[in-house]
């Protein structure tokens, strides 16, 4: 047995982007290899530990009944749990079934719904289990990933920035899109981390690394996304793959309410 | 990891590793026979094609990327260019090479990946890439160096590795500068030396000796190796138009199943997408780098060894890279990044080469440019009848061994594959195969 920290990599519903962002640390991999022990990293290695594990990397959101079960277990196993990317943390974009009928969804796609198992809603992880920390994006950022890995074996909290992506966009030395050009660009919103490389672009951010702390959702829609586009169409654009998150759900639901409420999270997804 | 009564032998791979996705296998048999071979993926749809209606198709690349954080290109690519289609939208020549060479990265990130960290370690009896690097450590380490070029091309072309944000419908938001992209010139042509030497180093593994019958079906273009247009040929003589593709081919939705399963229309029998298929379709075209290494590996087509499928891969980086340089070298950028463009109502498709395997999208829009319904077929679900072949054939050679060797063999049979069952718009939840009396 190894003494070296246990590091268990657990996937749900997702695309599998953000636990690739370990394996694209192409410079580091082996190093890491060297200062941690993969006991569970399906994706990367047949040898499979079970529990217990000092850090569980957690990708996807929750969307069936056996993911509770397994995710219930791998938080009784798990010293810290950390979840990385929107999937995990907000939901993800198979979230918009929150705000839908999802019998309609499943009649969209399957000839024979009766044949599918799955929960009304897509929910984070933080609605079912205690999370150590949220590693924010859509994918999350590897310098980032590196941080949260090499701060958890010092024993010491992330620094990751809280900041909204308009602060690096101007560091960056990127000139504003909204400003020169009228782009619609959830910028002043949405948090920091991603390099703020769609200004860089020439687009404006769709919002892939979710709400910054206290953003200003009201003022974003009145003074930038009502200027160039109608009301229901920016609430769509907020629901995206952050849509789930509290803020950009409730301003999504104020400029486009739907017949059909979204869905409190906090209720238990019922089975099909 | 067995449970056996008198008569009947469970096998059960409860975690399937080194694939893309989550999924399990189970393995009954009974006696010397096949009971059944279950391959269940619990990888939860997410019901994509629902939630794309109604949205802007300015969204679609973004959205579609989502559903591969492995291959977002291959969704953006086919999404892109399947909304020009409907619309009639011209990319002017400069801008198709770059996007070209942006599909050239994602191949080379994707099949490096695959080759290196997933595939080898089968042929050394290691447990995952990091263990072979112990024992190799210059070949994984120049697998990983070749890897993070595919990245850091896409990260130039596209603002970063994973869904990148440049693709745009009628061409890019921001044509990359001259300077950027010449920079990648020295990489590049290390990469095409490097693949090379991984050509040489796959191509002396050791094959198990196993042969499955299949047919191919890949992109064919009469001007370059297709990767993004082209007619559907087939091995079999057969060849279509994309606009034709769901005539010839369709879904069906079977019992205890997530998954459309993909079939020929009028055959029963599966086939194969992927790099072997694309390889012995378009082996004319293949660049003259690749042609002499595999040559030079005396490596006979065809062939129906799906473990044959690293040696496609390894010959698929050195097209990636020979053309990618290529392009990297003649770039000037001329005209706008975008072409101006009117939404009108009508319907678009357009068939791609995804690292894994050709995909389709078709998308039917209305005048505000809106999608009223949205149909994807990505490559895993049409080489999942395919996979199941190959196991039901070499599972009859395995039943003298323990189940932990039956197990492994399985999913190395699966591996060949390169399967990625996160590309779950539809996919298989549980297939059951009867043995055939």
């Amino acid at each position: 047995m190894t003494s070296l920290p246990r590091l268990a990599v657990i996937k749900f519903a997702s695309c599998d982007g953000c636990q690739l962002t370990l394996l694209d640390c192409e410079d580091e991999l082996l190093t890491l290899g060297q200062v941690v022990h993969f006991a569970h990293f399906a994706e990367a290695s047949s040898h499979l530990e079970e529990g217990p594990y000092d850090i569980a990397l957690v990708e996807g959101s929750i969307t069936t009944e056996h993911d509770i079960e397994r995710l219930l277990q791998l938080r009784a196993a798990s010293r810290l749990l950390v979840t990385i990317g929107a999937c995990a943390t907000a939901g993800g974009i198979q979230s918009l079934r929150n705000f839908a009928d999802h019998q309609d969804f499943l009649r969209a796609v399957y000839a024979k719904p009766e044949y599918i198992k799955t929960l009304a809603l897509s929910t984070p992880i933080a609605h079912h289990v205690k999370v150590d920390f949220e590693l924010r994006g859509c994918p999350i950022d590897k310098r980032q990933l590196l941080e949260v890995i090499q701060s958890f074996l010092r024993g010491t909290r992330p620094k990751t920035s809280s900041e909204a992506v308009c602060q690096p966009c101007k560091r960056r030395g990127t000139i504003c899109v909204v400003v020169a050009k009228g782009t619609p660009c959830l910028g002043p919103v949405t948090q920091a981390g991603c390099g703020a490389i769609c200004p860089a672009f020439d687009r404006g951010c769709y919002g892939c690394f979710g709400p910054s702390r206290d953003p200003n959702m009201v003022s974003l829609s009145e003074n930038v996304l009502l200027e160039s586009m109608q009301a229901p169409e920016a609430g769509m654009w907020l629901r995206s793959f952050n849509g789930y998150a509290p803020e950009f759900a409730n301003e999504s639901q104020r400029l486009w309410p739907l017949t059909i409420q979204p869905r409190n999270a906090s209720e238990k997804g019922e089975s099909s | 990891m067995s449970e056996s009564s008198s008569k009947k032998r469970q096998i059960h791979v409860p975690i399937l590793t080194r694939v893309e996705g989550e999924g399990a296998l189970n393995i009954v048999l009974n006696q010397k026979s096949i009971e059944r071979v279950e391959l269940n993926i619990y990888e939860p749809p997410r019901f994509f094609e629902a939630f794309l209606r109604g949205r802007s198709h300015n969204e679609v690349a973004d959205i579609t990327a989502r559903i591969c954080g492995i291959c977002p290109i291959a969704y953006q690519m086919t999404a892109v260019q399947a909304i020009e289609s409907a619309w009639g939208i011209e990319i002017p020549v400069s801008v198709q090479r770059l996007r070209r060479l942006m599909y050239l990265a994602e191949w080379i990130e994707s099949h490096g990946l695959h080759i290196h960290l997933l595939h080898a370690p089968d042929f050394f009896g290691c447990d995952s890439g990091l263990e072979l690097a112990k024992h190799n450590p210059q070949a994984v380490q120049r697998g990983l160096k070749l890897k993070k070029i595919g990245n850091h091309t896409l990260e130039i072309l596209g603002g970063r590795a994973i869904h990148p944000i440049s693709l745009a419908v009628g061409g890019f938001y921001r044509l990359p500068r001259p300077e950027e992209l010449h920079a990648l010139i020295e990489d590049f042509q290390w990469g095409l030396q490097a693949s090379i030497e991984i050509a040489r180093w796959v191509g002396g593994f050791e094959f198990p000796d196993f042969h499955s019958p299949t047919t191919y079906v890949a992109l064919q273009s009469q001007l370059e190796y297709a990767i993004m247009s082209g007619n559907v040929a087939s091995s079999d003589g057969r060849l279509l138009a994309t606009t034709d593709y769901e005539d010839a081919f369709n879904e069906e939705h079977v019992s205890h199943s997530t998954a459309l399963h993909s079939r020929r229309k009028g055959s029963e029998e599966p086939y194969q997408v992927g790099p072997l298929a694309r390889i012995h379709l378009n082996y004319d075209l293949l660049c003259p780098t690749a042609k002499r290494i595999a040559e030079e590996l005396k490596w006979r087509l065809p062939t129906f060894n799906p473990f044959h499928s690293i040696i496609a891969r390894a010959l698929e980086l050195i097209q990636a890279f020979e053309e990618g340089l290529e392009i990297i070298k003649t770039f000037q950028p001329s005209g706008k990044a975008r072409q101006d463009y009117q939404p009108v109502e009508g319907r678009g498709c357009s068939i791609t080469e995804a690292p894994r395997g050709l995909i389709y999208h078709r998308y039917d829009l209305d005048s505000d440019g809106k999608v009223k319904t949205a149909k994807i077929v990505p490559p895993t679900s049409q080489n999942q009848r395919q996979i199941e072949q190959d196991l039901y054939e070499a599972l009859p050679t395995l039943l003298d061994f323990d189940d932990a060797y039956v197990a492994q063999n399985c999913e190395k049979l699966i591996r060949n594959y390169d399967p990625c069952i996160s590309c779950s718009t539809h996919f298989l939840k549980v297939r059951r195969i009867h043995k055939k009396d």
